[in-house]
């Protein structure tokens, strides 16, 4: 027990002090999972749009390989772009295994299909509201779709959101392509898992802190932005 | 100069739901002027043919056919639905939203809306959400908005059900100003004052079937149909 409250302590003091190291790997996540948000972001929101207005043949297999792609585990997500990228492989050549610019481009694959699943749900009621109207208008596909993301904006904030908050917390992808090196791809997750397994309980503490706080705020924005939306309904 | 869209053509043209004839077929000329009423009792498929004509529902056999391409037909046609589209937006930019969606600059487009509103009697209203809007509000606001464009034909699906005196006086007031203004109108209600108030020529719609096409004087004073007949006397169509 004495060892919890020590490493609680130390860990507050970390923070508190705004240690160097937490600081340097608290950023570093944000950089990776905000960056791979907001990409995930501009493919999986027009996508979610797109698959809401355009009827085609494949439509429902699409939209069922996007809720396959969205159970894929991290781990083997993280496996795939290793093969990618390492050197052997079709893009080995750009070196980027073992950088952020790796952990980015896993975690949009693990993102991407999250947001454009939320986003086509959200997107699909709205048009069935619009339909009408719209086609009326005389709209072309692309307009309508523009209309759907800009009038159903605040759910898609929340699907981004959601992304964001599943990215900042993963650990399998980011390890396997990041490599969890010290001073360039460490990051939140990986480091917690790092500093405990070496016993090193009060940097592991003060990171999961930070994480903590993180994915907390990251709900509270997610409740927030959902209220402001149910009251916007009528 | 946009070309003349009317006359608007329609030849055994017929609108089937999984096996089930919801309205057709049915031949009839739309002439360049006039404002129109189409009654019926309810499920008739006066909603059906509105649709079909407006090109929101394909012709499941016949033809809908305008004097120019459907392409070019489009724009010049405006709908006010039965129970009107409001999108998450302010009014304002819910009737600048016709405007904007096809190019022109939000500003000129705005400003635009602004009159239109004003028109209807929204001034006050603009900038407010558009689903705080009362029914009646509802109903204006769509109408500003399918007018906006200055189409050269509006069809309506009884803009004024559940609304009282006032409101329907200020809608009528606002379609014969448009009817002056030289816009072809198509309208259904169930309201016979209204009917016979605003009529020009009506269309009688009984289980999908046209039963009569009269001018307005000639449908009222002495319908030829014996539904419509039965219909104009208030007995209860089955
Ligand atoms: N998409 C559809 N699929 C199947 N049936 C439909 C569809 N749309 C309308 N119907 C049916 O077609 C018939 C005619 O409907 P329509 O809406 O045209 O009637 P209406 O004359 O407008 O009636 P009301 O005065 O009640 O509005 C109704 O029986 C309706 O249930
Ligand atoms: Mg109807």
């Amino acid at each position: 027990m004495t060892e919890i409250w020590d490493g609680l302590r130390q860990a507050a003091l970390l923070i508190v002090t705004l240690d160097p190291d937490l600081l340097q790997i608290s950023a570093r996540s944000l950089h990776v999972t905000l960056t791979a948000t907001v990409i995930a972001s501009a493919i999986g929101l027009p996508l979610g749009g797109w698959l809401a207005v355009y009827r085609f043949r494949a439509r429902r297999s699409v939209i069922a390989l996007l809720n396959a792609l969205m159970g894929l585990p991290p781990v083997v997500v993280g496996l795939i772009v290793y093969l990618m990228l390492s050197r052997s492989g079709p893009f080995g050549v750009f070196g980027l295994l073992f950088t952020p610019t790796a952990m980015i481009i896993a975690q949009v694959v693990i993102l991407t299909p999250l947001i454009a699943s939320i986003a086509h749900q959200a997107l699909r009621e709205l048009w069935a509201e619009y339909h009408d109207l719209l086609i009326s208008l005389n709209t072309s596909r692309r307009q309508r779709i523009r209309t759907l993301l800009w009038d159903a904006r605040r759910a898609l904030l929340t699907a981004s959101l959601a992304g964001f908050g599943r990215g900042i917390g993963e650990v399998g992808a980011i390890m396997i392509v990041g490599g969890n090196i010290d001073q360039a791809t460490r990051v939140l997750t990986t480091a917690i898992a790092l500093e405990t397994g070496k016993g090193n309980f009060a940097l592991a503490l003060g990171l999961g802190f930070v994480l903590i706080a993180i994915a907390v705020g990251v709900n509270l924005s997610i409740h927030y932005a959902s209220k402001t939306e149910v009251s916007s309904r009528w | 100069m946009v070309e003349q869209i009317l006359p608007l053509r329609l030849a055994g043209a017929k609108l089937t739901r999984r096996g089930r004839t919801l309205v057709g077929p049915i031949d009839l000329t739309l002439g360049p002027q006039g404002f129109t009423i189409v009654m019926g009792p309810n499920g008739a498929g006066k909603t059906s043919l509105l649709r079909m004509m407006h090109g929101l529902e394909r012709p499941s056999s016949g033809r809908v056919e305008w004097a120019v391409p459907e392409v070019q037909a489009r724009p010049s046609q405006a709908y006010v639905f039965q129970h009107p589209t409001l999108m998450r937006r302010t009014a304002l930019d819910n009737v600048a939203y016709p405007l904007t969606v096809h190019g022109m600059p939000r500003k000129e487009a705005r400003a635009r809306a602004a009159e239109a509103l004003k028109s209807v009697g929204l001034g006050d209203s603009a900038l407010k959400m558009a689903y705080y809007l009362s029914g009646g509000e509802r109903q204006k606001l769509a109408l500003a908005r399918a007018l906006i464009r200055k189409p050269e034909i509006l069809f309506l699906d009884e803009p004024c059900a559940s609304l009282d005196g006032r409101a329907i006086r200020d809608i009528e007031h606002i379609l014969l100003t448009a009817h002056a203004a030289g816009t072809r109108i198509m309208m259904i209600t169930h309201d016979h004052g209204q009917a016979r108030r605003l009529a020009e020529d009506v269309l009688f719609i009984h289980h999908g079937q046209l039963h009569a096409a009269d001018q307005a004087d000639a449908f009222f004073s002495d319908p030829q149909s014996p539904e419509a007949h039965a219909f104009l006397k208030g007995d209860i169509l089955i």
